[in-house]
């Protein structure tokens, strides 16, 4: 036999009488609060060393940017309405360590977690999968309506969703390695922004 | 680790105890970390439902694990990814040298994974001619000072960061006398980034795996995790049998508790699901049983394999917190730790259910309720009868079975132990006796109570 068949040969004759699953409904009621996700989506955004902006359209991010990076930067965007960066799709043939000198990643997520500053993405939205983390900064949009509570509603919005890969991104990546002092800018972005639309 | 390996957790927690600021200092750095937990956790009035949701549906896969295993598998291999399987540590580091050495690979990225800690994968590799560098910070610190991690979530906390100045001045050539944290972290992500742009190869750990996709997830806060997978050709990604959960929405119970209970962080900045490999591009699960399964089929212990790895009994545990994790010579240390490394090697891991006071904390606030203190004490009694106490112990034991078999012994030896108490002292409070080591030996009351007793119905009569 092989250490497949051994393996699991070994744990059939080891598991104990069947437990069945609990259920799940009252986790997913008792989280699903009315309150104002924006707000507590922008506290708890905050707090995990995220930038938080409640803007009317895409042309108030375009000046939050233009007063934040510096003309000449490489930026990729993978949101049509902000027309004047480069169209993520337009460059995702080109291989994934050609990204390493981009200074911002602009991307969408449709599903964003109020209890935890989370946003979801997948490749889909990341068309490039390094993208989110190998770009200096990264800034996600957001409309307000795909905020949800807590990651119980998450994961019923992502159902049974196909994906190559995804990833829930809740703020800048980050350390505590040394001394258990609070550092921004690990191995991924050094910032995150969050742009929430109406 | 070798060094090490002859002693025993007394011994070693002496050696770390020789330093008493930083003991202190160690001890009060962790219990701020508890401290933040207890804020997560009260923060969520559901917390007892989570947990108890948590331990119920790690039930559910430990009592069908053979199923989930095989509905993983499949899954998985319909995703595009390559599947391993692995009986014990040697069989994982060769498979995993194997894929590299097909592939004339010679140099590797690492993120974290206790696993390849607990098969020893970077001494083995090294050995081969592989070069291995961990890329999660506190991995690659004590990576450089030779070390291995004293922590399961926090690798380095028995380090200073002056003493991280040093070696990143020696190693990374960070200015000499250098001890800012956000400059040293700096210096990492410098040095890191070529690494994650020139290897071809990249390995991760797996915290759950879901038998329902064939996906699994690694959370990190660093983004170390996705650099390496993403950059390189080929993916390995190395999973005791016990990470599988059954659906992907139990996720939404095990990631709200994980970081709540290691640090207080309501969730790691990523949590990145792996579905499907890149275009062009290789992803390999190697799944490791590594004697998980003979724990499963231990009844007293096989909840141990609930454990998510938040490293909460750690941080809350005070023979931990002052012992330091280096003291447990095993990867995971900790009361976890201790519940199972002798399942893995009885005789050389005999003193770690013994390294607690069974005061219960760990219980209280393990996210998936493992009774990690009765499974200590029920450990010490397999132990013990399985003969692996040391000598000392068994003959203390055996004489205190002798003294306490018959009312004359018994009243005979307290006589005398009041009599040396009284008149010679030294006799006890010496380095030769191992209970006064820390402690004061008691003042000897003038009779037994039996003694007293006796007297007190005379008085009477």
């Amino acid at each position: 036999m092989n250490s497949r068949e051994n393996i699991l040969a070994a744990v059939k004759a080891n598991q104990f009488s069947q437990a069945d699953l609990p259920g799940m409904e009252a986790l997913s009621s008792l989280t699903a609060t009315t309150d104002d996700l924006v707000e507590k989506y922008k506290t708890i955004g905050s707090a995990g060393g995220s930038f938080v902006y409640e803007v009317a359209d895409y042309e108030a991010i375009q000046n939050i940017l233009h007063k934040e990076f510096k003309p000449g930067v490489k930026i990729i965007s993978g949101i049509k309405e902000l027309g004047e960066y480069t169209y993520v799709a337009d460059v995702k043939h080109e291989i994934s360590h050609s990204f390493a000198d981009v200074e911002l990643c602009i991307l969408r997520s449709n599903l964003g977690v109020a209890e935890n500053g989370a946003l979801w993405l997948t490749e889909e939205e990341m068309t490039v999968r390094v993208l989110p983390f190998i770009a200096q900064h990264l800034a996600v949009v957001i409309s307000k309506t795909n905020l949800v509570p807590t990651m119980a509603q998450a994961y019923e919005k992502i159902g049974g969703a196909t994906y190559g890969y995804g990833a829930f991104i809740s703020g800048p990546s980050k350390t505590a390695d040394i001394e258990q002092s609070l550092v921004i800018g690990a191995h991924g972005p050094r910032s995150l922004s969050v742009f929430i639309l109406p | 680790m070798s060094s090490t390996a002859t002693k025993d957790h007394p011994q070693l927690a002496a050696i770390f105890n020789r330093d008493e600021p930083r003991v202190d200092w160690h001890d009060e750095t962790l219990w701020w970390v508890r401290a933040k937990r207890d804020i997560a956790a009260h923060k969520l009035p559901e917390w007892e439902l989570l947990r108890e949701t948590a331990s119920q549906i790690k039930n559910n896969v430990l009592s069908n694990l053979s199923t989930y295993l095989e509905q993983f598998e499949a899954n998985a291999i319909n995703n595009g990814i390559i599947v391993h399987w692995a009986a014990n540590a040697e069989e994982h580091n060769k498979i995993i040298y194997t894929l590299l050495e097909k592939r004339g690979i010679s140099r590797m990225v690492k993120s974290k994974s206790m696993l390849t800690e607990e098969c020893h994968l970077n001494e083995y590799l090294l050995k081969q001619g592989i070069d291995v560098i961990d890329s999660d910070l506190g991995e690659r610190i004590v990576q450089l000072a030779g070390e291995p991690p004293s922590h399961i979530v926090l690798p380095c906390i028995h380090k200073k960061k002056e003493e991280i100045g040093d070696i990143f001045h020696e190693h990374l050539g960070s200015a000499k006398g250098e001890s800012d944290p956000k400059i040293l972290t700096e210096t990492a992500r410098q040095h890191l980034r070529e690494v994650f742009l020139t290897r071809r190869a990249a390995l991760t750990g797996v915290n759950f795996a879901i038998a329902e996709t064939g996906e699994f997830v690694i959370c990190t806060n660093e983004g170390n995790a996705d650099m390496g997978a993403h950059l390189a050709e080929i993916h390995i990604a190395s999973m005791g049998i016990e990470k599988i959960i059954p659906e992907r929405k139990h996720l939404g119970v095990f990631l709200r508790l994980l970081t709540r209970s290691a640090t207080g962080q309501p969730i790691t900045t990523y949590s990145s699901h792996f579905s499907k490999p890149q275009d062009g591009k290789e992803i390999h699960i190697v799944i490791v049983d590594n004697g998980r399964s003979i724990q499963l089929g231990r009844e007293d212990f096989r909840n141990s394999l609930k454990c998510i790895r938040c490293g909460a009994c750690m941080n809350t545990c005070p023979v931990y917190r002052k012992s330091g994790g280096h003291s447990y010579h095993t990867a995971v240390a900790g009361p976890i730790g201790s519940i199972l490394a002798p399942n893995l090697d009885m005789e050389k891991y005999a003193d770690l259910p013994f390294a607690s006071t069974l005061c219960g904390s760990c219980s209280n606030v393990c996210p998936v309720k493992i009774d990690i203190h009765d499974q200590l004490y029920k450990w010490r009694q397999v132990i013990v009868k399985a003969g692996y106490t040391s000598k000392a112990k068994t003959l203390a034991m055996k004489g205190m079975a002798f003294t306490l078999s018959s009312p004359m012994i018994y009243r005979a030896a307290g006589k005398m132990g009041r009599f040396t108490f009284k008149y010679a002292p030294f006799a006890v409070n010496n380095g030769a006796n191992p209970w006064y080591k820390h402690r004061e030996m008691p003042k000897a009351p003038e009779q037994s109570f039996g003694e007293w007793y006796a007297k007190r119905k005379e008085n009477k009569k």
